[in-house]
């Protein structure tokens, strides 16, 4: 962990963001299991602290795209509970008005330029939002999130050198869990995956992706370079995703051991070890806590019954918003 | 009125846009000090420069992709695809990312960005530069279509195309780049989805997009001078399509013949046939005919390339088939 520092109130809204993630995709998991979710998705438990480490260096004037596995970058750029089940359910107040649903939700409001179903898909409108903030001088950055899967895609290869040929104000956010859907990464890697972007004389970088503060610290370093003209950057983060490649991945062990799984949770979780830090700095008790997991925990569950019983979109919007005005 | 080339129309369309707007940009291969192979637009990075022209890798997926996001973020972008043929590459960004945006987040997001590319066999350039795609991209909801057949529709729907919310594929001609046509100096644009009649007739409905056009009113002409009198209607966006315009002309005329560049299976020419035969079934006296690129890859042969596409003799000969009444199957 990174050293203390006077922020309090940072760092409760890191935690705050980290449990607020878990929480929303326990309840996912639930809906799914339960048969109340159409389709299904894919869970970021264990990757908390990668969303809320880069977001929490973001103003709501800076864009993310996001992926298949959304949710936890969805959260962590600010958005709320209700309308983000509402849009898993396929309703009507969702933030999509539930045409996107769990791969698309999109939250402009907060720079979240939305979720992408296709694997790498986002990282051309990244790029593209990077040279939008140059060309019209504006000083907001894009973090562009993807998986180690998507590094196979040629996009990133192109937008990368576009990116570095004009010092676009992007980072590439390569959230590396080890797996490529049901493939190890290392199958599928050749090399080393920073190295890729060094050679195209981009600045990347190796960090932590369990360890909330490392993450944050270095993004506030990249996104204030990016401001200054100084980027693109590359960040790899080595973390771990607790759920199968999504929820109907149950019985993995023919790719993943669960000691392996057991590992990670028991030793590197994201939240646990950032919740002991808090304590040990005297920044929370255990007690205030235990009191924000529990209104966590109340705001999911009300959440969640509110968009159970919202209403689906009326049969007449299945032809708008084919075409804008 | 002055005449200048469809060349020039779509320069000045967007040189005018460009004053008007600054969000305004262009970007793809080759686009700025070259201005693109055809030189469509040569001296607009004199005026603009390289921030707003900006030439890139050639790079389709990637430069297109960042059209998208730049679109969604606030920006015009125009992006140059230098030929039609490669539209394959950037299928994902186009397809899935630009026309969906709006839809799948509900209304919130907006792509307005134009892809301007060419189509247009008998350039002797082979199966990967000569075809006519614009079926594939019609296919797609979420997507508009323009298909300019002279340099007066060139700059009235390139203008409206940039001022468009939505994602436009625009095709030009590449053959009639060094066109030219009485264009006024005074600014128009040209709605989307108004059909333009060509040329009135009362005995069939030749219905012709872009290179087709010409083809059409050549092959009026002749019909013309036998005494069967031919209405040529350009529809200038297939999307979306002035389907009433082409409903009435063949009230009217009671035959028709769709005429198009691209392969004549599963394409615009079928869609076209298929609205009237739906909409205007019990006014026909002859089952609507199809006229498209034969079903080949373009062949580079001069000998081989010129039959594959309809010929002005060829509309002619259908339609006075269709005319008199005599049985046909297209070949």
């Amino acid at each position: 962990m990174a050293k203390a520092k006077t922020n309090t109130e940072d760092y409760l809204r890191m935690y705050r963001q980290m449990v607020r993630i878990r929480t929303f995709e326990d309840n996912a998991n639930q809906l799914y299991l339960s048969a109340k979710m159409p389709g299904l998705t894919h869970m970021y438990s264990g990757e908390e602290a990668v969303a809320v480490g880069i977001c929490e260096a973001l103003t709501d004037d800076d864009r993310i795209t996001s992926t298949h596995r959304g949710h936890g970058h969805c959260v962590a750029k600010g958005a709320e509970f209700k309308q983000m089940f509402c849009e898993l359910l396929g309703k009507e107040e969702g933030y999509c008005r539930g045409k996107g649903g769990s791969m698309h939700i999109a939250d402009q409001s907060h720079g979240n330029l939305g979720a992408n179903a296709i694997v790498g898909g986002s990282m051309g409108i990244a790029t593209g939002s990077a040279l939008r903030s140059k060309l019209q001088g504006a000083d907001d950055v894009t973090v562009c999130f993807f998986g180690d899967g998507a590094t196979a895609q040629g996009l990133l290869y192109e937008v990368m050198n576009m990116a570095a040929l004009w010092n676009l104000p992007v980072i590439y956010a390569c959230e590396n869990n080890g797996y490529s859907e049901y493939t190890k990464t290392e199958e599928i890697a050749a090399g080393s995956i920073t190295a890729r972007a060094e050679a195209f004389g981009i600045e990347a970088f190796k960090v932590d992706g369990q360890d909330v503060l490392a993450v944050n610290e270095l993004t506030q370093k990249l996104v204030a370079r990016c401001r200054k003209g100084e980027g693109p950057f590359f960040i790899e983060l080595e973390t771990y995703r607790y759920h199968g490649h999504h929820v109907g991945d149950i019985n993995r062990e023919y790719y993943r051991s669960k000691d392996e799984e057991k590992d990670w949770k028991e030793n590197r979780d994201p939240i646990v070890r950032f919740r002991g830090w808090l304590v040990e700095q005297g920044i929370a008790s255990e007690d205030e806590i235990e009191a924000m997991n529990t209104e966590i925990e109340t705001d999911a569950t009300e959440a969640v019954a509110y968009a159970e019983a919202a209403n689906y979109p009326d049969v007449s919007e299945v032809d708008m918003h084919v075409y804008a005005d | 009125m002055r005449e200048i080339t469809l060349s020039q129309a779509v320069n000045e369309a967007i040189a005018e846009e460009m004053r008007r707007d600054e969000t305004v940009f262009l970007l793809g291969e080759d686009v700025a000090e070259a201005g693109t192979p055809f030189k469509v637009l040569s001296g607009l990075v004199e005026e603009f420069g390289t921030a707003r022209v900006i030439d890139t890798p050639i790079a389709e997926p990637g430069f297109v992709g960042l059209a998208v996001g730049a679109a969604m973020t606030g920006a015009r972008p125009i992006v140059d695809l230098m030929f039609g043929d490669f539209l394959y590459l950037v299928m994902d960004q186009l397809c899935n990312q630009a026309a969906k945006q709006h839809y799948m987040s509900g209304g919130k997001l907006s792509v307005p960005m134009v892809l301007r590319t060419n189509l247009g066999a008998t350039r002797r350039s082979a199966a990967q530069h000569s075809q006519s795609l614009q079926a594939l991209v019609a296919h797609i909801p979420g997507l508009k279509v323009a298909m300019p057949s002279s340099a007066y529709e060139a700059k009235g729907l390139m203008k409206t195309a940039i001022r468009d919310n939505n994602p436009v594929v625009i095709f030009e001609d590449k053959l009639m780049y060094q066109d030219k046509a009485p264009v006024p100096e005074e600014e128009f644009l040209i709605p989307f989805g108004e059909a333009n009649v060509k040329r009135e007739g009362k005995d069939i409905s030749l219905i012709a997009t872009s290179s087709m056009v010409q083809v059409a009113e050549k092959a009026a002409e002749m019909l013309g001078q036998e005494g069967i009198g031919a209405e040529v209607i350009d529809p200038r966006t297939i999307v979306p399509l002035d389907e009433k315009t082409l409903i009435e002309s063949v009230k009217k005329t009671s035959r028709a013949i769709v005429i198009d560049e691209g392969h004549q299976s599963y394409g615009v020419t079928s869609e076209i046939a298929s609205r009237l035969n739906e909409k205007a079934f019990y006014h026909l006296d002859a089952p609507v005919l199809r006229m498209g690129a034969m079903d080949v890859p373009v062949p580079f042969s001069p000998a081989l390339e010129d039959i594959t596409v309809p010929t002005p003799e060829g509309v002619a000969e259908n339609a006075r088939k269709l005319c008199s009444g005599e049985m046909i199957h297209a070949a």
